[in-house]
């Protein structure tokens, strides 16, 4: 949970600002990561929040109130009611009612006067009732979760920061209401980054037109898309570090030839390129290991497409495959101690699993696809392994379950659907997919459920989920 | 040598044109050309007559007008490229095999190449929109190291030959059936510098 405190996207404005784009809410840097960036901690509730049903908890988030009476607050306080709704749902541990079927019952102002009668009649089990209120240097919000049945307050909290960006409210009230509620991580605070060319730019110093594609981070829901590569080149594959401060992709932005970039994003300090490409060594596919310390990729320096691992500063490279075939896509388990990648040396695209050090024999783990490739391995607890399978004129995304080896299907022919990435808790996965018409960034549930799509502008591929 | 083999292709030909008549001499400016220098004319006239071989042999563009501008000859990298001198090889799906149409590609390929010594060369490894993402990042650069390696096996130094995959990245054909896809699985040739 530390690495989701309030110190990231505190450090991050700095930066951000400083390479001249919209910063994120501010919130004190000083805060030691484990603790929230409340202030009124000792009216934290009591009680977790049941179903009589013995379902979900029913919840209901109306729009929080404007303690002051400007367009910005209220503004504010719309949002942040929304995006907390959309982010409640999101982890579905609560039943989350419709929030038009509540509308028009009234927000007091004052605990006294809730009409909790009228709420148990529309069936909520918790409410959500939250005050913005502009201070001096930003945005004050409190808010409460009050248990319908006793009529008592089971999470009370007091957030303070700029009025920059109010979803960041949203998301970190979301986690700690999922966290005290329900003791689960939730991702509201996690982003995503994916490869996109929705600015339309076309590569230069080339011979055809070709259009670019650029590195993009954005909230976990799609929203705060930023651009991170201005290069105009073909920028590809990226993937978070593990302290979530830098991305490694493929690019082809010197001199043509592709090789592994890691930009800082928040410094703004020029990308490295570790794996010292050349016009004849070409590097793909970084995959960090969990602990950050080494990264996987591809490289044809043997002649062919091996794995190879090296340290993260680029040092001591080594080979971890060793075969005349196509090697590609690594990925590591939770652990570190293992790979798992797609080889060709049966005569098709494959997922095999090795042991990290690239001693012992690969085993081939899928058996029945005619096409498998970009094995994701979940974070713990879950020991599961998601690719792209190839099913009728497309692809679909597939689990497999390494302890029990069985393989279930997340998604069922609608559109192709392509290179699968965990998030940080292994509850959900994003994917490129053509359903919508184009290649688009999607989420779905580690169960299949829940499919939502979260980008729409241009085209957009290959995810990857912050830790 | 083959710059000379054009230059004297390129004098065989003037000899002949010049032979046959003046009229396009009328709509130049006779400065704007240089003559050929005079040893050189008889050094060539004293010749037997020029073999016919060069000429259907010859690259399919323009002979150089003067030996002085023959880096020029062809025009700019653009213009070569968009010429496609160098014509592409097609590939059987998730194949990195050429056929027997491919191979006598290639044979032309560094004939041309060849004949064109300064030349570098970036092979592009293609797929079509069927693999994924990843895996078709190998398949294009494994298409790409194939033709390389058949090309310095029919005699062009391998230094002449970059090779870059871009997996399904860049479509040549952006339809979505056998037609565009047969079209894409490639390996494309650009003139990189000459």
């Amino acid at each position: 949970m530390t690495h989701r405190s309030f110190l990231r996207p505190a450090v991050s404005l700095c930066a951000l600002l400083a390479l001249g784009v919209v910063g994120l809410a501010a919130f004190p840097a000083q805060q030691p990561p484990a603790t929230p960036p409340s202030q009124g901690q000792a009216r934290e509730g009591i009680g977790t929040i049941t179903s009589a049903s013995g379902g979900k908890p029913k919840l209901a988030v109306p729009d929080f109130l404007a303690a002051t009476p400007d367009a910005e607050s209220k503004a504010i306080a719309a949002t942040i009611g929304q995006v907390l709704w959309a982010d409640l749902d999101f982890e579905r541990e609560f039943y989350m009612l419709p929030r038009d079927t509540y509308a028009s019952i009234p927000v007091p102002a004052s605990i006294d006067a809730m009409p909790f009668d009228r709420w148990k009649e529309l069936g909520a089990e918790g409410i959500v009732i939250g005050t913005v209120r502009k201070t001096g240097t930003g945005v004050t919000v409190q808010v409460r979760l009050f248990n319908v049945a006793s009529q008592t307050a089971a999470f009370s909290k007091e957030y303070s920061g700029t009025a920059a960006n109010p979803r960041i409210f949203a998301h970190t009230i979301s986690d700690e209401i999922h966290k005290q509620q329900r003791n689960l991580n939730g991702v509201a605070r996690t982003k995503l980054t994916f490869s996109s060319d929705r600015d339309g730019e076309r590569m230069k110093g080339t011979i055809y037109s070709r259009g670019v594609k650029e590195i993009y981070i954005a909230d976990y829901d799609g929203a705060n898309p930023r651009r991170i590569t201005v290069n105009r080149s073909l920028n590809i594959n990226p993937v978070w570090s593990s302290d979530g401060k830098a991305i490694a992709y493929t690019s082809y932005r010197r001199n043509n030839f592709p090789d592994l970039f890691i930009q800082r994003i928040y410094d703004g300090t020029p990308p490295e390129s570790p794996a010292h490409g050349t016009d004849r060594i070409h590097n793909f596919l970084p995959a960090w290991s969990p602990d950050g310390t080494k990264i996987a990729f591809m490289t044809n320096r043997d002649g062919n497409q091996e794995i190879y691992v090296m340290d993260a500063n680029g040092s001591n490279p080594r080979r971890i495959t060793r075969h005349p075939g196509i090697d590609a896509t690594p990925t590591w388990s939770p652990a570190g101690n293992q790979i798992a990648f797609t080889s060709d040396r049966s005569g098709s695209p494959q997922i095999y699993i090795v042991d990290a050090d690239g001693l012992g024999q690969p085993q081939r783990i899928t058996t029945d696809e005619s096409w498998a490739d970009r094995a994701t391995w979940s974070p713990a607890p879950n020991n599961e392994i998601a690719y792209a399978a190839r099913s009728g004129p497309g692809f679909d995304i597939k689990i497999y379950d390494v302890a029990g080896r069985a393989t279930r299907t997340l998604t069922n022919g609608e559109g192709s659907n392509e290179s699968p990435a965990f998030s940080p808790t292994g509850r959900h996965l994003a994917f490129t997919s053509t359903r919508a018409g184009n290649e688009q960034i999607f989420v779905v549930g580690r169960d299949g459920n829940g499919v939502k799509q979260i980008t729409k502008e241009g085209r957009n591929f290959t995810p990857n989920w912050s830790r | 040598m083959p710059r000379h083999r054009i230059t004297v292709l390129f004098l065989a030909i003037a000899l002949a044109a010049g032979g046959a008549g003046s009229a396009c001499k009328k709509n130049r400016p006779p400065v704007a050309r240089p003559t050929p220098p005079p040893p050189d004319t008889d050094l060539n006239a004293g010749r037997p007559p020029a073999p016919p071989e060069p000429v259907t042999e010859a690259p399919p563009v323009s002979v150089p007008p003067e030996p002085t501008v023959s880096s020029a000859d062809m025009g700019s990298l653009d213009e070569i490229n968009k010429k496609g001198v160098l014509a592409p090889v097609f590939f059987e799906f998730d194949s990195t095999e050429m056929s027997s149409e491919g191979q006598a590609v290639l044979a032309k390929n560094a004939e041309t190449m060849k004949q064109y010594p300064t030349w570098v060369v970036s092979i592009e490894g293609h797929c079509d929109e069927r693999g994924t993402a990843e895996y078709n990042l190998a398949l294009g650069e494994r298409r790409a190291l194939s033709v390389r390696q058949y090309l310095v096996s029919l005699g062009v130094a391998a230094e002449r030959l970059r090779t870059v995959s871009y997996g399904k990245e860049f479509p040549f054909d952006p339809g979505h059936g056998e037609q565009a896809w047969s079209h894409n699985r490639r390996a494309n040739f650009v003139v990189t510098a000459k």
